[in-house]
């Protein structure tokens, strides 16, 4: 395939871990003590430490310092320093990313948002929230609660999270099938390019004149702007919420109730599924009242108006006893609803219990495909000699497989990786995506090069040449290199075919 | 080769001629909307000749056509599926294509409750100025694997490339719908659909024209009936509920068809009505204003920048400039997208920023 003329410069995004060793520190950390107050600026190992990983662990990288501005005006020094002494610098919200979109650069900045953490507005006329970028999501939603508002997107990291990272992800959470994402919640922007200049995307506007910079810019991993002020719209909370809870003796057959659910008109605020791998690891933690002898649990929420409720709660249970529900349970009240959650929320932290560790995938494939990929996921269980607990985010098809391993074991860290690898590959041939909702960040650079041809992510550099023109922000993150990619099409020749093996050649 | 690989490879061809003579293209679907967006000159380039639905699975809420695919066609498809394209796509009286459609992005009535165009869409596919075809975005609702650029797309008005495919996202029709009429003044107008956008209620468009204010309720019947009942209001019968939402969307309504200049004010929905003496029709629970008359540009412009929203010249009156400008951060950005996406400035110059 030809490669159009981006004009890419490729050693602006030499991959991370060839980055020199920070012999810079002192330097910089003079230049930017001169700019900050000194409780703003770490530099001792010990003080970098906390900061070398986000929530994926297993890629760590100390920084050469770290910067925790509290205002615009320091941020914009301190990127505008950065800019002049050709300095990386990677945004942090509060860690909780998946994919190491956090990581920091080792002879770059790591920019903490810790102290952008205030809520500067709620506007309940106008259904709006304006917060900094270090909020932490439910403290927006409990900030709005006064007014019968919510915010909708809630990863199941919501406790922790902050809004900006939300935003540089494009977060989804178990109620975005109804609600949208991160993009679907987010009025507008305020931040920072890598020259220190102010921004406004978006607002409290609906349209706003020019290219749609703010979608480009939500899901964009840090790579094109720093985020100092989000404008969020605030729903009215639904009056009532129930969920129904089903069992299934199959997997393939709760696939195919989830498909039926949708083509039956009904959209679910939420719609879960469990195997009986996750149901057997969260219960004895939760005590949520899951059916063990299950092979699939559903869990379908509807919210609205009491009578509203009603009317689709009957209308998911008919569906679901007509594909082959095997036990079914309707939550009776506030307290029964969290606890059908409570598990689901808590599948995670519950794989971190009966494991040492667990690698969390996070590829989206079409929703009728879900029996055919639990299958190929069992085999390869059999495979790589590995556990996979799957909980997904069926109705809209985002699957969250658990890959259960021991770090300190030989070997099973790499099994782990190239399992993951392996199912983030089907995904794409079934017709989906490598990642749904946790990004690219370092971990799936990789599989980037399955999904988009020389010519797309040539395409992505130009986008990121368009707002970050000197390479400084997050760079080596969410976009494989050409080089990279050929030496991962090397080592890892796929079936012998090219990827879009479909396209035309020309 | 099939008939569409035949038009899609003489669509690759066009663009690469007009690359290396740096010759201005016009793209162009059905010509709905000629009248929106800067003046644009060159080449046409007509899309309509690629067509046709590629994938439609109803249980997955995706459809995927090509650009020169009629959206009435697409429509007709998903109602035999209880089916629709959620942000009521404005036709104009015509039949516009679906890459119309969306490298415009305008969207209907429904667009305050259940979002815009871009919203929608899923993925797409660009034909570059090297001829390449790329892929962005799926046909999964969540996928954040790269930069969005198919939501780049949207709106663009064709300045980064041809738009060939698209995948939208479809919703199940709402069950049941009915329309309230009001006789209130803009500010009471404005006063309660705001209250209302606070409140749980299954509301899914709103105007005002002329002391009339009109509701739509959309989804379960049960929910449509309780919340009737507790917003009061006339009932419109279903057909003239039907033509009035209509006439909104594709500006068929009297209102539209007036003389004269029409201005477009995007404000937040809370915004004070605005204080002009122009005839005023409000939309989208009051964050979209027009105006028709005979207006100044600079005072419409600064009335929409004071209300926290822009202005856009639509139709009528004199030349200058339709979209408000951008600021010189945001032009920056706008300037190097084009350099690097069309470095000869083939495609639709000038038509979504002037010079651009």
């Amino acid at each position: 395939m030809s490669v159009p003329e981006f004009d890419v410069d490729e050693s602006r995004w030499s991959v991370v871990d060839e980055a020199p060793l920070p012999q810079r520190r002192p330097a910089v950390a003079a230049a930017l003590r001169a700019l900050l107050p000194a409780d703003c600026v770490l530099s001792a190992d010990e003080e970098l430490r906390p900061y070398e990983c986000d929530g994926l662990s297993v890629f760590r990288q100390q920084p050469m310092l770290v910067v925790l501005p509290r205002t615009e005006a320091e941020l914009r020094a301190v990127l505008r320093e950065c800019s002049r002494l050709q300095v990386p610098v990677v945004a942090r919200g509060a860690g909780t990313g998946l994919s190491g979109g956090a990581m920091p650069h080792a002879a770059g900045v790591l920019l903490s948002l810790a102290r952008f953490n205030r809520i500067l507005q709620i506007d309940p006329v106008a259904r709006i929230a304006r917060v900094q970028p270090g909020v932490r999501n439910l403290a927006v939603s409990e900030a709005a609660a006064a007014y019968g508002l919510f915010y909708a997107p809630d990863p199941s990291s919501q406790i922790a999270c902050s809004i900006g990272g939300n935003v540089a992800e494009n977060s989804g959470g178990v109620h975005c099938l109804k609600y949208g994402l991160t993009l679907h919640n987010v009025l507008g922007l305020r931040g920072c390019t890598i020259d220190g200049e102010p921004i406004e995307l978006g607002g409290g506007a609906l349209d706003t004149p020019g290219l749609d910079l703010l979608a480009l810019s939500i899901g964009s991993e840090g790579l094109l702007l720093i985020v100092t002020e989000v404008l969020l719209r605030l729903l009215p909370r639904p009056e009532l919420a129930q969920v129904v809870m089903a069992s299934f003796d199959d997997v393939g057959k709760a696939g195919e109730a989830v498909a039926a659910i949708i083509a039956a008109g009904i959209i679910p605020s939420g719609l879960e599924m469990m195997d009986r791998k996750a149901t057997a690891a969260v219960e004895p933690f939760v005590k949520a009242g899951y059916d063990l002898g299950a092979a699939a649990i559903l869990l379908a929420e509807s919210d609205g108006t009491p009578e509203e409720v009603a009317e689709e709660v009957a209308a998911i249970e008919r569906v679901l006893r007509a594909h082959g529900a095997t036990a079914m349970a309707v939550s009776g009240s506030e307290a029964e609803r969290l606890r059908f959650w409570s598990g689901r929320k808590n599948a995670f932290p519950a794989a971190g219990r009966i494991s040492p560790d667990y690698y969390c995938m996070d590829g989206t494939i079409p929703r009728n495909r879900l029996g055919h990929m639990l299958k190929a996921i069992e085999q390869m269980e059999h495979k790589y000699g590995l556990k996979c607990m799957n909980v997904f985010h069926a109705g809209d098809g985002n699957l969250h497989p658990l890959i259960l391993f021991d770090a300190n074991a030989v070997g099973e860290w790499e099994r782990a990786d190239r399992f993951g690898a392996d199912i983030l590959e089907l995904c794409v041939q079934l017709g989906g995506t490598i990642t749904g909702e946790h990004g690219v960040g370092v971990e799936k650079l990789n599989s980037m090069c399955v999904q988009f041809s020389p010519a797309e992510r040539a395409a992505f550099f130009a986008v990121k040449r368009a707002f970050d023109p000197p390479g400084l922000l997050n760079p080596g993150k969410a976009i494989p290199t050409l080089a990279r990619c050929a030496e991962y099409g090397r080592m890892h020749v796929r079936h012998g075919q090219l990827p879009h093996s479909d396209l035309p050649r020309f | 080769m099939d008939s569409m690989d035949v038009a899609l490879q003489q669509l690759r061809h066009r663009v690469m001629d007009a690359d290396a003579a740096g010759a201005a293209l016009r793209l162009r679907g059905a010509g709905t909307k000629d009248f929106y967006g800067e003046h644009c000159e060159g080449e046409l380039l007509d899309l309509r000749g690629y067509h046709g639905v590629v994938d439609y699975e109803p249980s997955e809420l995706v459809i995927t056509a090509r650009c020169g695919t009629a959206l009435s066609e697409l429509e007709s498809l998903l109602l035999q599926h209880q089916q629709f394209l959620a942000f009521e796509p404005p036709a104009f009286g015509g039949n516009p294509t679906i890459g119309g459609v969306i490298a415009a992005g305008l969207s209907g009535p429904r667009r305050a409750q259940a979002g815009a165009a871009r919203d929608f869409v899923l993925g797409a596919v660009l034909l570059a100025a090297q001829g390449e075809l790329l892929h962005f975005g799926g046909k999964v609702i969540k996928n954040v694997a790269g930069f969005d650029l198919a939501r780049l797309l949207c709106g663009s008005l064709g300045i980064l490339g041809a738009i060939t495919e698209v995948s939208l996202k479809v919703m199940p029709l709402p069950r049941t719908e009915q329309t309230l009429c009001l006789e209130i003044a803009a500010p009471e107008a404005l006063a309660l659909f705001n209250r209302w956008g606070g409140e749980p209620l299954p509301i899914s468009a709103s105007a005002w024209n002329a002391g009339q204010a009109w509701v739509r309720l959309s989804g379960a019947p049960a929910a449509v009936r309780a919340a009737r009942a507790r917003l009061g209001g006339e009932l419109l019968d279903d057909v003239a509920a039907v033509a009035l939402w209509r006439s909104l969307r594709d500006q068929t309504h009297a209102f539209f068809r007036q003389a004269g200049t029409l201005w477009r004010l995007s404000v937040p929905s809370a915004a004070a009505p605005l204080a002009t003496g122009a005839a005023q029709l409000i939309e989208w629970g009051g964050a979209l204003r027009w105006c028709a008359g005979d207006l100044p540009a600079a005072q419409m412009r600064t009335l929409a920048r004071d209300a926290g929203g822009s202005a856009l010249h639509w139709r009528g009156g004199s030349s200058g400039h339709r979209f408000d400008v951008l600021s010189p951060a945001v032009l920056a950005i706008h300037r190097r997208l084009k350099s690097r996406f069309d470095p000869h400035g083939i495609f639709n110059p000038g038509r979504l920023i002037a010079g651009l």
